[in-house]
């Protein structure tokens, strides 16, 4: 397919590709290809699907469609049958001759296949009705689980480049800019920054300095527990280009990167591909849809370093250098990329841009908390995606309202917490982020109601954790997380995360003093005032927040020497539940260290000098006869 | 010995460019698994900063490795996501059922085990990966069937070989 026109997308939205026949379908079957689903052999569900479609005779009425991420993906591989909209879970290629023949001929959806709440017997068949998507609001994933990713005319069919189209003859770059900056959108990578703001601030240096602008789109999705841009990409990746070409229009970027994280094969690949078709159809590239305007997008894989997410790391590692950042008293619109005008925005954040200029910023401002149209700050407009995941039955992607309360997102759409467990914290925000206790479940999420509980907005990460989660350990963890990932430039940020870390391993050994939340407290003030960079700055909030709200929890730790949650193994041992053990002998072949002995039938023991408590014995039990008990110090 | 044959023509890919030092560097350690020194020396030589510069890149970031990583790269992925749901548990498992520590590889270099920040597939947490494989939702009981696997993967390819 050569360069295409306007009136050229016109034809591909109105009736299928110009050129092949616009062949109708009566059905369609989206099988979702995302990363998780892949991990499930959706491939193969597909590809069976395929041919028994074929083999049934329904080749010319019924397509399969393979599509990103659909969100849900505890439940996965996900099938859904539209036009009825009929959501099936847990599909296998052993399904696809009985899932085909039952409901695409004779119009009886499997019920067998369909997905039931925890608890329920009746299936729920229609996936508007199941909770998990009822209350979602997908504005940036419009296209999720409905489109073919790697089929740019899908996405034009879908509606896809028309805000381009908008931008480039109906709008001059000042009413793109004034566009983006009423809608109130702001940087969906953490920080939060308007994006109006930040473009207006680059192109007004470019025009300046009289040097060409850069673009950048930051997919280093680095927070551990987030997986935001990854589905994104991974289900529209013509969205984001979208955006970023719409961006240039505003800016005056003739050249853009996206950094991309090495560890999204998938996505890389998609996106790959997608920039070929787009640069195919003259929409990358010089003139674009005649409009004069030339753009194009390169691809650069980051390499693993969480550092990296940060934009003057970020940049300095497209530049072929060291990610570490520098000080950002001069700010990367002015001096960025090789010390030119560099606009940096997050996937999601370019995602947002064609929705907002086809629907206009007030429909988007109409969104989500506070009055952004004359002053962004004044609020958080739009959607925001999260990574719902932990311990939490509808573990997924979901797109939700900006100030829609955390306990809407855990208990209405997560479902709340399984295996009769009681909810303890959430964590937002990624390393930077905070644990917010239960008093909070109420607080509307939005840029700075979380920023004031001591946590942040991040990218989107949102673990839930039950009371089996240790908030000590929780915070060991992204310390140790983070010592790691310091790039060791600035003496606070490595000295201050080595000693916090020094201080919390001793905590969880029942090893701490008193005095050790003390001085956890005076670094993490030392490390926000003195840190480089934001990784630095910020990374006492998983201590703050844990010591803030969870006292008593590290209060046990130092003056019981006692883990409540059961996690800290220095602090418990193992042992048998004499009233529970049935002698059904699971436990003792999963051993490793032979430290479970008994007859079948009869009641284990448990030699505690052998256990190495890993775990085995009670992943088998399905009794839960293996206790975990506070260990005695005695003796 | 290593071969360096394919350096040059990575580096011809990226024009020998100082900037493209990084997707060089991820070229190579896709064709021969890790940065073996003569790579890192050609690749100095060839663009012209010395390996000191072109080491403290390899070393910085947490893809490359300067040793071998194993035929089947075994990595539990260490997110949050996954943490909470034991993934320590899963690596003390692997060490024990491969008698390595995290960041070894096995001595004939079948499996190499570490963790990984995080893959992304938090709603399937915990997560392991083998190269581009991604086995989900998974148990202390699931890693020895997952090494069996790719013994036996191995066996059958080396078979078919034959």
């Amino acid at each position: 397919m050569p360069r295409v026109s306007i009136e050229d997308l016109k034809k591909i939205r109105g009736n299928g590709k110009p050129g092949v026949s616009s062949k109708k379908f009566r059905a369609k079957v989206l099988v979702c290809a995302g990363t998780g689903c892949i991990s499930g052999n959706s491939y193969k569900t597909a590809k069976a699907l395929e041919t028994e479609i074929e083999k049934q005779g329904l080749a010319q009425q019924v397509q399969v469609v393979k599509t990103g991420c659909q969100g849900f993906c505890a439940e996965g591989p996900i099938v859904i049958v539209q036009p009825d909209g009929i959501f099936y879970r847990g599909v296998g290629p052993k399904h696809a001759p009985k899932m085909i023949e039952e409901h695409l001929l004779n119009g009886k959806p499997v019920e067998k296949l369909m997905y039931t709440l925890p608890g329920q017997e009746h299936p729920i068949p229609l996936l508007k009705e199941i909770p998990f998507f009822a209350k979602q609001k997908l504005v940036v994933l419009r296209n999720r689980g409905a489109i073919d990713p790697e089929k740019i005319d899908d996405y034009i069919a879908a509606d896809g480049y028309k805000a381009l189209e908008k931008a480039l003859t109906l709008m001059t770059p000042e009413q793109i800019l004034s566009e983006i900056k009423k809608s109130g959108l702001r940087g969906r990578g953490g920080g939060g920054f308007p994006a109006g703001i930040k473009w207006e601030s680059c192109r007004r240096a470019a025009q300046h300095r009289h040097v060409d602008p850069v673009l950048v789109c930051n997919a280093d999705e680095g927070d551990p527990g987030a997986f935001m841009d990854r589905s994104i990409i991974e289900s529209d990746p013509h969205a984001v280009l979208e955006g970023m070409i719409i961006g240039a229009r505003a800016i005056g970027c003739k050249e853009g990167f996206v950094y991309i994280r090495h560890e999204y094969p998938v996505a890389r690949e998609r996106l790959s591909k997608a920039i070929e078709q787009a640069r195919d159809y003259g929409l990358l590239g010089k003139n674009i849809l005649d409009s004069g305007v030339d753009f194009d997008i390169e691809v650069v894989r980051g390499a693993g370093a969480f550092v990296c997410g940060e934009s003057t790391a970020l940049m300095a590692s497209l530049e072929g250098n060291l990610g570490e950042p520098r000080a950002k008293y001069i700010h990367t619109v002015e001096y960025g990329y090789k010390n030119r005008p560099t606009n940096l925005n997050n996937v999601e954040t370019w995602a947002n841009v064609p929705v907002i200029i086809n629907n206009g910023s007030k429909w988007f401002a109409s969104m989500g908390t506070g009055e952004v149209t004359e002053n962004p700050w004044e609020g958080s407009s739009g959607t925001k995606v999260f990574s719902l995941v932990g311990k939490v039955h509808n573990t997924g992607l979901i797109e939700v309202p900006m100030g829609i309360t955390l306990r809407e997102i855990v208990f209405n759409i997560g479902g709340g917490i399984p295996d009769g467990h009681q909810f303890k914290a959430v964590q937002t925000g990624g390393p930077s982020g905070g644990c917010l206790p239960e008093s909070l479940l109420d607080m509307p999420v939005d840029f700075d109601s979380l920023t004031e509980a001591g946590s942040m907005m991040g990218s989107g990460g949102m673990i839930v954790m039950d009371d089996q989660t240790c908030m000590v350990e929780v915070a060991r963890y992204f310390i140790s997380f983070l010592t790691e990932e310091s790039c060791g430039k600035c003496v606070p940020c490595r000295e201050g995360l080595t000693s916090s870390l020094e201080i919390l391993d001793r905590i969880t050994q029942g090893k701490g003093s008193e005095e050790d939340l003390e001085l956890l407290e005076e670094i993490a003030e030392v490390m926000r005032d003195c840190c480089f960079c934001a990784l630095g700055t910020s990374a006492s909030n998983p201590v703050l927040s844990t010591i803030r709200y969870f006292k008593k929890e590290y209060e046990a730790h130092i003056k019981d020497h006692q883990c409540p949650a059961g996690v800290c193994r220095e602090l418990i041992e193992y042992d048998i539940d004499p009233e529970k053990c049935d002698g059904c002998h699971a436990c003792v072949p999963a051993c490793s260290v032979h430290a479970i002995t008994g007859e079948v039938k009869e009641l284990h023991t448990l030699d505690k000098t052998e256990c190495i408590k890993c775990g085995a014995c009670i992943e088998v039990c399905k009794r839960q006869a293996i206790l975990k008990c506070p260990r005695s110090f005695a003796a | 010995m290593v071969d360096t044959a394919k350096v040059d023509e990575i580096l011809r890919r990226h024009n020998s460019k100082r900037e493209n030092i990084i997707a060089i560097l991820l070229d190579c350690q896709e064709h021969y698994d890790y940065l073996p020194r003569e790579v890192l020396e050609e690749v100095s030589s060839n663009i012209g900063v010395s390996v000191t510069s072109v080491l403290s890149i390899a070393t910085f970031f947490r893809t490359f490795s300067l040793k071998p990583i194993g035929r089947f790269p075994i990595r539990v992925c260490n997110g949050t996501a996954c943490n909470i749901k034991g993934s320590n548990q899963l690596v003390e498992a692997l060490e024990r059922d491969l008698n390595i520590k995290k960041g070894q590889t096995t001595p004939n270099l079948q499996f190499g085990l570490d963790t990984v920040n995080c893959v992304g597939c938090c709603g399937l947490a915990p997560v392991i990966t083998v190269g581009e494989d991604v086995h989900g939702k998974a148990k202390i009981s699931s890693t020895r069937k997952i090494i069996k696997r790719y013994r036996a993967m191995e066996k059958k390819h080396a078979e078919s070989v034959h």
